[in-house]
């Protein structure tokens, strides 16, 4: 029988016929067009919505307001860039990037050890479990987090309420009373802004940095102890030189939204402002678009600055 | 002087699994020791053991007369090349050879001096600047072997080294192996699974086989007089003769082996038996033999008569080419 169906059975088969098959074998031979089918509405949307309203945004920033008429005049000038640098402006450029950067070195810190267990040791279901307990948050509305948080951080919240019980309270308001970092509670303090951003964009750390840590074998770590290395010099010499570009691709996140978020340091904080709150008070109630522009340029280049020294620092020879 | 490694009564389990069990074992310092068996056979694990990425579950282990049971691998004198190397892919190949020494707080300027003349050792000189990832295959396993030997190692560990190279290459780095473990004097321990490559190169094999060690010797011992069917089988395929079949061949009631390359074929008097395959193996031809239901393997050097498929013939073997086993191998 199997000798017959062989014998029926041409070398090559016809076509599929219709214009599914036609479209089939039109793409098998022009894999080319395959990839530009692809990828041409995603280019489009990046190129010309993306790409394109951020080269509008420059352009406005180059621009300048009439301080009488409150009128956009469209002549090029350095004037509003002028203004960004004033002592007020610069403040809060300042307060931002300082923030940015704390809050993405301890989620960094925070996240190594989740990142590397997950990495490592989590194996089936624990993996399942791990990607759950990182994703969860997420699907809760970024909304609904930062209110929870306020509760949690009120001067009559929860932490305050369990604090007295263990006799711990004396420790967060010696904190509080600190300069800079304290305030009236928690919840007004630049200590619980902080404390909300690393708790909000944790996820955003832990995922790159634990794709990059399954990616380094584990027979190198063998090796370096084999070489002599106890863990410390193995973690300073290999694991994390290997696992920096995911280190770098998470901070580029937690880096970027903290600098852009305007939200959080709202409703939880002070009162002083962070670049994404002047953003939105210059291009809306100010109506100052030209200086929202030049705002929204300073994140730009401060993260352009960032990737080009990770770059000179070799964070990417390991790719 | 103290065993270069010492096993006593040595188990690891995994769970219900004993990759090794109950293994005793002495290296002799100096030694080029072969661990010999199949995959799954507790070799590895024998020498991960040593190297200190495994603990024993049971046992004792010395290394030159200390004991290494709960020492970190970093703290022991003794140095790994691994199966598929392990090169840092983000060091040069001179930082990889150099990294031993950079652990342990050896100049820049020493240290780099140090790894070229290891890169000079193993024919790799000026290979220092390029990156792993820029390296043929046999070409790691050079910067492997360097980075491991320019530590200067009590016991260097060498994990199927040649596994991933190709036959002529293989070749080529056995013999630049033994010649390098004269020449430097450090005891090697050597896992492999291919028979040919135990017995070229090492001074003394343990055939491992379910976590146990079948049989130690040198490889004319364990090629000549295995104890066990299995070692028989593994060592260079020998027919293994169950006792019936050898006492219907002339000998005792035992279990025996019988080389392939021992037996001749179209004697005048001898065995009768019928040619069942035939194949061309370059050097030699191997015909099989059917001998009342059992199948004899014959190693026919070229130029000799081939006999037919089907053919019938008669095979006989001089006295001492039939290796007893006794009733229970």
């Amino acid at each position: 029988m199997s000798t017959a169906a062989t014998a029926q059975r041409s070398a090559i088969l016809p076509g599929r016929g219709g214009i599914g098959g036609a479209l089939s074998d039109a793409l098998w031979r022009k894999p080319g067009l395959l990839l530009f089918l692809m990828l041409t509405p995603p280019l489009l949307w990046l190129g010309v919505i993306y790409l394109g309203s951020l080269f509008a945004l420059l352009i406005q920033s180059f621009f300048s307001i009439d301080e009488f008429s409150g009128m956009v005049v469209r002549e090029f000038t350095f004037k509003t860039y002028g203004e960004l640098l004033r002592p007020s402006n610069l403040d809060i450029i300042v307060r931002t990037v300082t923030m940015a950067g704390l809050v993405t070195i301890a989620s960094a810190i925070i996240a190594f050890p989740i990142a590397y267990y997950a990495a490592r040791y989590a194996k089936g279901r624990w993996k399942a479990v791990f990607y759950l307990g990182v994703m969860l948050p997420l699907w809760s509305s970024y909304l609904v987090k930062v209110y929870a948080w306020k509760l949690i951080l009120a001067k009559e919240g929860i932490l305050t309420w369990v604090l007295e019980k263990l006799h711990l309270n004396f420790l967060v308001d010696g904190w509080l009373s600190l300069p800079v970092v304290g305030g009236n509670s928690l919840s007004v303090s630049p200590t619980g802004t902080f404390l909300v951003f690393v708790y909000v964009w944790l996820p955003f750390m832990i995922l790159p940095m634990q794709a990059a840590l399954e990616r380094v074998p584990g027979n190198l770590l063998e090796a370096s102890a084999d070489l002599g290395a106890s863990p410390g010099q193995t973690f300073r010499n290999v694991l994390l030189p290997l696992a920096l570009p995911g280190v770098i691709a998470g901070s580029i996140f937690t880096f970027s939204l903290t600098l852009g978020d305007y939200i959080i340091p709202q409703i939880i904080g002070t009162s002083h402002l962070f670049i994404g709150m002047a953003v939105y008070a210059h291009q809306g109630t100010a109506g100052n678009i030209p200086l929202a522009a030049a705002f929204t340029v300073v994140p730009v280049v401060i993260m352009g600055i960032y990737l080009w020294l990770a770059k000179r620092a070799g964070a990417f020879n390991a790719l | 002087m103290p065993y270069a490694v010492s096993f006593q009564q040595v188990s690891r389990h995994f769970g219900s699994v004993r990759a090794v069990d109950a293994v005793d074992l002495e290296i002799e310092p100096g030694e080029f020791f072969a661990m010999l068996g199949p995959s799954g056979s507790g070799k590895t694990t024998c020498l991960r053991l040593i190297a200190g990425f495994e603990q024993p579950t049971a046992g004792h282990i010395e290394i030159f007369g200390e004991t290494a049971e709960g020492v970190p691998p970093y703290r022991r004198n003794v140095n790994t090349v691994f199966q598929d190397y392990a090169l840092f892919p983000h060091l040069n190949v001179a930082d990889n050879v150099a990294y031993g020494q950079m652990i342990r707080g050896v100049g820049k300027a020493e240290r780099l001096r140090d790894a070229d003349a290891a890169l000079e050792m193993v024919k790799l000189p000026g290979y220092g600047e390029r990156k792993p990832g820029q390296l043929s295959g046999g070409q790691r396993q050079r910067v492997a072997l360097a980075r491991a030997l320019v530590n200067k190692p009590k016991v260097l560990l060498l994990d199927e080294p040649l596994g991933a190279l190709d036959l002529k290459l293989r070749e080529q780095m056995q013999e630049e192996l033994k010649v390098l473990q004269k020449a430097l004097g450090i005891t090697f321990v050597f896992v492999t699974h291919d028979q040919g490559e135990a017995l070229s190169m090492a001074d003394r094999i343990a055939v491992f086989n379910e976590g146990r060690i079948m049989q130690t010797g040198t490889p004319e011992e364990i090629y000549r007089r295995p104890k066990t069917r299995f070692v028989a089988d593994f060592v260079g395929s020998s027919n293994v003769l169950p006792p019936e079949l050898t006492r219907q061949l002339g000998g005792p009631a035992e279990w025996a082996s019988l080389r392939p390359e021992d037996i001749r074929l179209g004697t005048e008097a001898g065995h009768q038996a019928q040619v069942v395959g035939l194949s061309f193996l370059g050097s030699a031809t191997r015909v099989t033999l059917d001998v009342g239901g059992e199948k004899i393997n014959v190693l026919l050097p070229s130029g000799m008569p081939v006999p037919e498929q089907g053919e019938s013939v008669r095979f006989s073997w001089t006295d001492e080419a039939l290796h007893l086993m006794g009733t229970e191998a």
